[in-house]
């Protein structure tokens, strides 16, 4: 008897929910926003799905109705990508230790 | 490229993932970590164009588009202030939940790309999928653009409510559900369409009755939901990062919820179903006569402090509204030339998001290590000379420990009135977004001090 590749993803999926729950509860508080603003970061990995669909089976007509949900979805992820890695990347600077001297 | 070796990549971008989160645990690591989650991002972009290993116009196009969207991202990351960070993230969201649902429709559109099937032939478990996944991300979009323009105030930050919302919500909820169930059965688009439409209407009457302070929790819950989007999208694609990713951000979300919910002491149904806050609370009516408070002026302010040997500082909203930050840390600075201890105490749901107040002390260049939660600091407040409340106020008020009848009773808050003294700054007696009343401006070691928290923040440093 098979297993069902369904069920290899669930697992994933079941375990990842699981080492995302330890590693979050172990961000400091003083972090959430930044939390906030790199996971809308990464989520926008979305933007692989996008990706193919835009280039799927273009032999003729790049844009296709597909193709063009496609580029839509690429440049709406693309602009989180962007501005979530980068406005994080500007917050996390911002966090400073106290000066040893004085 | 080979389906496995792709797979071992999107793997590894994964694992980066989960470290990009794992180096926020302290801000010496978290640096290095928003790297990992970049190398983790260009990884997965990279080898998908070499899977798709089609260099043709279609391919400028894409990198033209990603160009678009990632000029566009890096100069609102770069142009936005640090005080308008709540509606940011809420924009970002709505973007995420949108661009699972247009995934969603293309693999509709053309599932022999994802070997799904082929139009009118879709195996049930990938219209499941995708149907979930394009349904939760709508919920997303529109949730998140209210949750923005009620964050940016261009709609009321009170909430909208009619009679018999919540069986409205529940009998969508139900139809969108006996939809999907039609649309395996019989593979015809109008219900996928349906599913669509309807889920945009859902994430709107979602938002739309919950108040205004209790946006941290809507925007922790749509996190949460742009995640289990972007996970049943990666169910359909039999993309493991995604998949990966979708379950990260879905519980970092949800955790996120948890904690908001918790330091209002309200439970997480509670606050979905909304309607709290920007009412009259028939409990604040009774004591409405005018109580006599202490108003004091800057100058009175800078002496007490200036005398004290000790100082909690209590940031709330009212600080980011003033954009008052600055001037703090500038009294703050001035305050230990004298020699006064200054710590800053922070509860969990001050502002519009979880963490916004450290962000905004951390931008005016306050050491992080001065910085205080709630449990680390609240003992501190008995020994403390003077506490410094500015732009707060449900978060401190007493009535959560002594009055049963308040609606807020229960809520953890900040000792403040443990302290010698409390310099309130606020902007008149109104009540803050709880619509109760406050007993700390009434008690007798409380001196209100009636302004504009960055103005009054700034005469006092002229008196220090």
């Amino acid at each position: 008897m098979e297993i069902d590749p369904f069920i290899f993803r669930l697992s994933i999926f079941i375990l990842s929910i699981f080492i995302g729950y330890y590693v979050v509860w172990s961000v400091t508080p003083s972090l959430h926003t930044p939390l906030m603003s790199v996971t809308n970061a990464i989520s926008s990995v979305i933007i692989v799905g996008a990706i193919i669909a835009a280039l799927a089976g273009n032999s003729g007509n790049i844009f296709d109705t597909a193709n063009i949900f496609g580029f839509l979805a690429i440049i709406l992820a693309a602009v989180n990508i962007f501005g979530g890695f980068l406005v994080t990347q500007r917050m996390l600077a911002m966090y400073k230790k106290k000066k040893k001297d004085k | 490229m080979s389906a496995n070796l792709l797979a071992i990549f999107y793997l590894i971008s994964g694992i980066l993932f989960i470290l990009a989160l794992r180096g926020l645990s302290s801000p010496e690591t978290s640096r290095k970590g928003n790297l990992f989650g970049i190398i983790g991002m260009a990884i997965a972009i990279g080898v998908t164009f070499l899977s798709v290993g089609n260099f043709s116009t279609g391919f400028l196009y894409v990198l033209g588009f990603l160009l678009i969207g990632g000029t566009t991202g890096a100069f609102i990351a770069y142009k936005i202030p640090m005080t308008a960070m709540p509606e940011l993230v809420a924009g970002f969201h709505s973007l995420v939940g949108l661009a699972a649902v247009f995934v969603a429709i293309s693999a509709f559109l053309n599932p022999e790309v994802f070997n799904l099937g082929s139009l009118g032939n879709i195996k049930i478990a990938s219209l499941i999928e995708m149907s979930l996944g394009a349904s939760i991300g709508a919920i997303t979009f529109t949730g998140s653009i209210i949750a923005f323009l009620k964050l940016k105030g261009i709609m009321s930050g009170s909430p909208i409510t009619f009679g018999g919302q919540h069986y409205l919500n529940l009998a969508l909820g139900l139809i969108l559900l006996g939809l999907i169930f039609y649309l395996c059965k019989t593979q015809v688009d109008t219900w996928f369409w349906t599913i669509i439409l309807i889920s945009f209407l859902v994430g709107v009457l979602l938002i739309i009755p919950i108040g205004g302070a209790d946006m941290p929790v809507v925007i922790s819950m749509l996190n949460s939901y742009s995640g289990w989007a972007a996970a049943g999208i990666g169910f359909t694609l039999e993309n493991s990062a995604l998949i990966i990713t979708g379950a990260l951000v879905g519980s970092s979300g949800a955790i996120l919820s948890y904690i908001m919910c918790k330091g209002m002491n309200r439970s997480f149904f509670n606050v979905i179903l909304g309607g709290f806050g920007g009412t009259d609370q028939s409990s604040s009516e009774k004591g409405k006569e005018q109580k006599p408070v202490k108003n004091g002026n800057a100058d009175d302010a800078a002496f007490l402090m200036k005398n004290a040997s000790s100082v909690i500082i209590v940031p709330g909203y009212g600080m980011a509204v003033a954009q008052a930050q600055h001037a703090l840390r500038e009294m703050v600075d001035a305050l230990k030339k004298n020699g006064v201890k200054v710590t800053y105490a922070i509860h969990p749901v001050a502002g519009r998001m979880p963490g916004h107040m450290n962000v905004l002390l951390a931008e005016a260049n306050v050491p992080y290590d001065e910085v205080f939660e709630l449990e680390e600091i609240n003992n501190d407040f008995a020994t403390c000379d003077v506490a410094y409340v500015i732009g707060a106020n449900d978060v401190t008020n007493p009535a959560a420990k002594s009055d049963p009848q308040s609606p807020i009773y229960g809520m953890p808050i900040l000792d403040v009135e443990k302290s010698k003294s409390v310099l309130f700054v606020k902007r008149s007696l109104s009540p803050g977004y709880a619509g109760i009343d406050n007993d700390l401006f009434y008690k007798d070691n409380t001196l209100m001090l009636f302004a504009d928290a960055k103005k009054m923040t700034e005469d006092i440093i002229k008196g220090l």
